[in-house]
């Protein structure tokens, strides 16, 4: 879970990384109360989660409490890239910076260590850097176990190289930015510009913190960070119902059990779709192993609930769950959405594979659901619920 | 022969007492895997009964190592206790950890990870939120259903759980000498690369199908591996070509971002490496076999 910079302050805040005040609002008169607190200035800035805000207008400075109301009501609402602006932070004014720089922590898949990345050259994207100057990026492996002590901060402020009067105040920003990392669970942390102020202070200006959703079991209170306004509603249907969805663009419902088969499916009926009118996977469900028929109504009710979906493709294989018990999952679930009033009305391609799919297929054909179709390959189902979804377009 | 797991392998099982951990000794046992005791510091002692057979429960795995001579552990263990299950294994120096659990903080892998290393390797861990490992016909850690496939000459390795059954049960009539199930998270312990290099110096495997997934660059790496190590053929399929940059598709670890990542550029990979990767798990199936028809 990506986090807003608002958020990342708070959080950097809360681990001692040295910030400037700032609190977040989404109302324009509310900037006038929370620039006083300041003093009478501040800096408005577009709370969204995509680079490039200060270009497109997202950061401006407000000379009083008057000029920072002008400054919200201009930048509430507006569209950054596709993200509109729903909140500003109001921030204290920044004394006058001298050097900008980069630091951040984050996961090395690659190497299955964390690692550090620090730069001089910071202000910038960081990408950017990497690509064109990457001798300025230094990258340190951090070991999870060993952490990043003092004087770990120190070799990571030597690799990059850090002008003698900043090294100490940066080593000492980092090792707070890794406490930050680690008590948070987080995949990343990134501060970008980190400044060095004409007055001497080493400053954490802007910042990126992603979440581990894994973790949220030690981590009560990241449920609160979470942007519920932003969540797609289907989305946030499935995840009231623990349901592991991701809504996508197409008209084919697709309703499967495994992560790297529902995967799997979406490309097949993307190519089966080439044929059909260039039909497209609605979205990713995977409702796991068990595929109970509780489970099973569920998914079907999110997925039949999306006015996109014009057919459903029903994509098990039977491993421990054995196909007979899924085929009787997928009868009571028509049963079950049908008592609750909410009658399937969209054509269901069905494949069954796998233990018992002979007797699952035959629980499928004895029920006669009239909607109910049965292919029993994949690729062939995948290419009968593109054919529907063309049909029905 | 097989890799990782033959029919002398002595199986332990950490989390044996909760209902998952129940449910699948019960279901390793009737595939015959050797289980020779159960972890539980809390239910030492006593002992579990499956269908008739006895299964001890020990207070560590050490006890158990050291009373049973085991020397494969698999973990059932909630995601809140697998990481001091997991180092509990390492420090054990079992030979093997199949950690089955899903939903691990990277945070908690991440060390478990550095944890054994610092400690000289001597544990092969695989997973985590894996199905675990099959040698059909001798012995099953994990989850993966024992009654889907036969014995025979085809090596798989797999991100997938679901997509591991699914190439196993196309290719059931041929069969597998060991199908491993290496998970789908950030961090994990066996790589594609581990079980290639395993399959290609086992003499009873012929054939290797891989199978990866969007996220990380795991597969690239092992079309690398495959190009420079591997002599026996290669068939690989890979999921998620039509998945949205920034989301994660069900697995912890699938998610592309920005260009990286992408199902795209690891099938370019491994073709470039020799690998012939099918556009459907039933064109793998076949790709396979038409290899192995000659």
């Amino acid at each position: 879970m990506d986090l807003f910079e608002y958020q990342a302050r708070d959080l950097f805040a809360k681990h001692g990384v040295p910030v400037l005040a700032g609190e977040v609002i989404d109302t324009p008169e509310a900037a006038r109360e929370a620039t006083e607190r300041l003093g009478g200035k501040s800096v408005v800035k577009a709370q969204v989660k995509v680079g490039g805000r200060g270009k497109a207008g997202g950061v401006k400075l407000a000379a009083d409490p008057d000029e920072a109301v002008a400054r919200a009501t201009d930048i509430l609402g507006m569209d950054i890239k596709g993200h509109t602006v729903h909140k500003v932070m109001i921030a204290e004014l920044s004394p006058e910076i001298e050097a900008e720089y980069y630091v951040s922590y984050l996961l090395d898949r690659t190497n299955r260590t964390f690692l550090a990345m620090a730069s001089v050259q910071g202000g910038m994207d960081i990408e950017e850097v990497a690509e064109k100057t990457p001798e300025a990026l230094a990258k340190v492996p951090v070991n999870a176990v060993d952490g990043v002590d003092i004087a770990k901060a120190r070799e990571i402020v030597a690799q990059a190289k850090f002008p003698a009067d900043v090294a100490e105040g940066v080593a000492e920003a980092l090792v707070t930015l890794w406490d930050t990392f680690v008590a948070e669970d987080a995949l990343l942390v990134e501060v970008n510009p980190l400044v060095k102020t004409k007055d001497g202070r080493i400053l954490a200006l802007d910042g990126k913190v992603s979440l581990d959703e894994n973790a949220d079991f030690r981590q009560p209170g990241h449920e609160a960070l979470e942007d519920k306004a932003a969540a797609n509603p289907l989305e946030a249907a499935a995840k009231a119902k623990n349901l592991n969805y991701v809504k996508l663009d197409g008209e084919v419902g697709i309703i499967g059990n495994g992560a790297g088969l529902v995967m799997s499916t979406l490309d097949v009926v993307a190519y089966a779709g080439e044929k059909h009118g260039d039909v497209k996977p609605a979205n990713f469900l995977d409702i796991g192993g068990g595929a109970s028929a509780e489970v099973m109504a569920n998914g079907l009710e999110i997925i039949l609930g999306d006015p996109d979906v014009r057919s459903v493709f029903v994509n098990v294989f039977g491993g421990i769950t054995a196909c007979d018990e899924v085929a009787n999952g997928i009868v009571q679930a028509l049963e079950l959405l049908k008592t609750k009033g909410e009658d399937v009305t969209k054509p269901l391609v069905v494949r069954l594979d796998g233990n018992n799919a002979e007797l699952g297929r035959k629980i499928l054909s004895d029920a006669n659901h009239p909607l109910v179709q049965r292919v029993d390959t994949m690729d062939g189902a995948a290419d009968k619920a593109a054919e529907l979804a063309a049909a029905a377009k | 022969m097989a890799i990782f797991l033959t029919k002398d392998s002595k199986v332990i099982v950490q989390g044996m007492t909760g209902a998952t951990g129940m449910k699948h000794t019960k279901l390793m046992l009737a595939d015959g895997t050797n289980i020779v005791g159960g972890v539980n510091p809390r239910k030492a002692g006593t002992s579990v009964d499956f269908d008739g057979t006895e299964v001890p429960v020990f207070g560590s795995v050490k006890e158990a190592m050291e009373k049973t001579g085991a020397d494969v552990s698999v973990l059932f263990v909630p995601p809140a206790f697998a990481k001091a299950a997991v180092v509990e294994a390492i420090d054990a120096e079992i030979p093997l950890a199949v950690v089955i659990t899903e939903g691990i903080a990277v945070h908690d892998s991440a060390a478990f990870w550095a944890y054994a290393g610092a400690k000289g390797n001597k544990t092969r861990i695989i997973g985590p939120n894996c199905p675990g490992l099959i040698t059909p016909g001798q012995s099953n850690a994990g989850i993966i259903p024992g009654d889907i496939t036969k014995p025979g000459r085809i090596g798989l390795v797999s991100k997938s759980g679901t997509l591991t059954y699914q190439m196993m049960y196309e290719l059931r009539d041929i069969g597998f000498s060991s199908a491993v199930g290496i998970g789908g998270d950030p961090v994990i312990g066996t790589t594609h690369i581990d079980a290639l290099a395993a399959f290609e110096a086992d003499p009873e495997t012929d054939l290797i199908v891989m199978i990866g997934e969007i996220g990380g660059d795991a597969e690239e790496r092992a079309a690398d591996y495959i190009a420079k190590n591997v002599t026996k053929p290669v068939v690989g399929y890979v999921a998620g070509f039509t998945a949205p940059e920034g989301k994660t598709m069900g697995h912890a670890g699938a998610i592309v971002s920005g260009s990286s990542g992408t199902a795209a550029a690891k099938k370019e990979a491994l073709e470039a490496a020799g690998v012939k990767v099918g556009k459907t798990p039933t064109e793998t199936a076949k790709l396979a076999r038409e290899i192995l028809a000659g």
